[in-house]
């Protein structure tokens, strides 16, 4: 599904030129449940702005379901994006003056789809995640777990391969964060590859498999089998601090 | 651009953004509204002027004999000037000369018909004069050369006098006496563009014959053929010096033959209203900026409020062009709507103000024997003007959009998205 090889990204700022990632090489296989770690600045989000094609690379190659993704036009990632990936975000990003079905409803006007349509599905999948009540209510009108709820419907509604996710949980309290991450389960055990970014280790053991990232280079990736052992590990870490 | 579906989502947010659409619509209708009360009232100001010039023929000129008052070739001042038909016909083919008619002035002018009497004005003419002084016909006919070749009594009566003597019987082929000779009634009149009626004309060979004028004249009323103000003093000069020559007096003695020429006054004037048509225009032009500016500005802020927004619909897959598309339509269906609110808004306050104006007119014409004074009058914008200064407001407002949605549709979704 996805594969990067040497893939590197600076940023230029002015004369400064910071270099972010360097040099990754990354497989995820389609239905994979994978989370990213590493301490700020270690370019995780980075990483998965260029995965989710929100952002281009310098250096090396990125396949997205065996095609090279590279120099795109705006036009083509445009389109890729829509068909291809979900995004959820830590800020939800949710449009303030559409209410919640308009929302979900939105990835569905970009693929031409009719508004009565669009509207219909927006509403199912808002049943999906429990909120048909909430409708025709705004984002500033819903508490943060349900606007990420809300979120998470309109990532699904183009019926994504793909779902990333920019530390869903980091604006969440502990008992949403985990709500959320069940429905994340949920939609990866439905066959959809999802990918999320997060510093938290509790949220990072529920998935099946954590790449750890430092200073722009993949330090350790920690597969599904190993996960009791980081538990275990993650566990005496928070004796020791 | 004809898709349903994006004109929805298009309505849609501006529904949902009131105020950002009122703020851009607003600077729009603002200054299509005062360009239009800004060119309105110059054009009413100027048309009140030009219509109390077009009373009479705006190329008229008036001659008069008088006494000399310089020695001329020996003789001494003092001398009667008297006009005769000789110079009538001398005029009358002079070069630049288009109508030309002499008058006789004959004393006493008492009308009468039956037991009706009244004093009024008899003016001898030729047929000509009806041009010089723009006279409306309004039943039968004006003096004609048959009236001056056989020296008919043929009147031709202004209107007030015909309401006086006749009320509202039939006039035409009646006969009306004046200073008791009878007079066969031809035509009823209205002088153009004036208010009173009361002046009677008679052919100036009958006038000449019937009270004893022989084949003098007492001044003549001409059109000259010229458009500019030179042309025109040209024509005056010409006119001066064959008179002068005719009659021997000094070109420049202005009390043996007295002249006016209206369109000398008519260009002047016209000249000082071409300024403040200027003024006006600059004023206007840089009412059009103000709005261009603000237009300008609010499409900048609008743009950049949105900018997260289209970081948003570029996530979940929007195309640049869709995006710029979004922000361009919004911007000209509301400069647009609020430019033609601006349009009607102007126009229809000045039609309001020209209601006003008319109606104190006909009050003002009413009771000053007809003649209504006005300085303003029809206070109306060239339709073609105010759609193009709209559609230069929608131009200006969908440039100054289109430029920074541009750049916001270039922005990468995750500067646009990011935290602040």
């Amino acid at each position: 599904m996805i594969s990067l090889k040497n893939v590197h990204k600076s940023y230029v700022t002015g004369s400064n030129s910071l270099h972010v990632l360097k040099g990754i090489d990354l497989e995820i296989e389609t239905g994979e449940f994978v989370s990213i770690m590493g301490s700020s600045g270690s370019g995780k989000s980075t990483l998965l702005n260029i995965l989710g094609i929100l952002d281009n690379y310098d250096e090396g190659a990125y396949y997205l379901n065996g095609s090279l993704v590279k120099d795109m036009s705006e036009k083509k990632a445009a389109k890729l994006r829509n068909e291809m990936v979900g995004f959820v975000f830590q800020s939800f990003n949710l449009i303030s003056f559409k209410n919640a079905m308009e929302n979900v409803a939105l990835p569905l006007y970009y693929q031409g789809v009719n508004r009565k349509k669009r509207n219909k599905i927006a509403l199912e999948y808002l049943d999906k995640v429990g909120l048909l009540d909430w409708a025709d209510h705004l984002p500033n009108e819903m508490s943060g777990g349900q606007k990420q709820r809300v979120a998470i419907a309109r990532s699904l509604i183009s019926q994504p391969k793909i779902i990333f996710a920019d530390e869903p949980t980091g604006a969440l309290d502990t008992t949403t964060s985990y709500e959320v991450m069940e429905m994340l389960k949920e939609i990866n055990a439905g066959g959809i590859t999802v990918i999320l970014v997060t510093h938290e280790h509790d949220i990072a053991a529920m998935t099946q498999k954590i790449v750890r990232l430092k200073d722009g280079r993949i330090d350790q990736i920690i597969k599904n089998g190993d996960l009791k052992h980081f538990q275990h590990q993650y566990a005496k870490e928070l004796e020791t601090a | 651009m004809f898709d349903i579906d994006k004109w929805q989502e298009i309505f849609a947010t501006i529904k949902k953004n009131k105020m950002r659409t009122f703020l851009t619509g607003f600077s729009v209708a603002w200054g299509i509204f005062m360009l239009m009360i800004l060119l309105g009232s110059g054009n009413g100001l100027s048309n009140g002027v030009s219509e109390n010039f077009m009373r009479d023929a705006v190329n008229a000129m008036w001659l008069w004999s008088g006494r000399t008052s310089i020695p001329y070739q020996g003789l001494k001042e003092g001398r009667d000037i008297r006009f005769t038909n000789a110079d009538y016909d001398v005029l009358k083919d002079l070069e630049g000369i288009e109508y030309t008619s002499g008058r006789y002035y004959i004393r006493g002018n008492k009308f009468s018909y039956g037991n009706e009497y009244g004093e009024y004005t008899a003016i001898t003419c030729h047929p000509d004069l009806q041009d010089v002084e723009n006279i409306e016909i309004v039943d039968g006919r004006f003096i004609n050369q048959v009236d001056i070749n056989q020296t008919r009594k043929s009147v031709v009566l202004g209107k007030d006098i015909y309401d006086a003597l006749f009320k509202d019987k039939n006039a035409i082929g009646e006969y009306v006496r004046v200073n008791n000779i009878p007079f066969k009634v031809v035509g009823i009149c209205r002088e153009g563009g004036g208010t009173r009626h009361r002046n009677a004309y008679i052919p100036v060979s009958t006038g000449q014959k019937v009270f004893n004028g022989s084949n003098r004249l007492h001044n003549f009323a001409l059109t000259i053929n010229a458009t500019t103000l030179e042309e025109s003093q040209a024509i005056e000069q010409r006119v001066r010096e064959t008179m002068a020559r005719k009659h021997r007096f000094d070109t420049a003695d202005e009390s043996a033959m007295g002249s006016y020429n209206k369109l000398e006054d008519v260009i002047q004037t016209m000249k000082i209203f071409q300024a403040i048509k200027i003024f006006i225009w600059i004023i206007g032009t840089g009412t059009l900026i103000a709005g261009v500016v603000g237009v300008s500005n609010i499409m900048l802020i609008v743009v950049k409020e949105r900018t997260k927004e289209i970081g948003i619909r570029k996530a979940i897959g929007a195309s640049p062009s869709s995006v710029i598309g979004l922000v361009l339509l919004e911007s000209i269906l509301i400069t647009t709507v609020a430019g033609y609110i601006g349009l009607v808004m102007g126009t229809g306050l000045m039609e309001l103000i020209n209601l006003v104006v008319e109606k104190q007119y006909e009050v003002s014409a009413a009771t000053n024997g007809g003649n209504g004074e006005t300085i303003f009058r029809n206070p109306t914008v060239d339709l073609g003007v105010a759609m193009t200064a709209t559609l230069l407001l929608v131009v200006a407002g969908t440039i100054a959009g289109y430029i920074p949605a541009k750049r916001a549709a270039r922005i990468k979704p995750i500067e646009a998205l990011r935290d602040e």
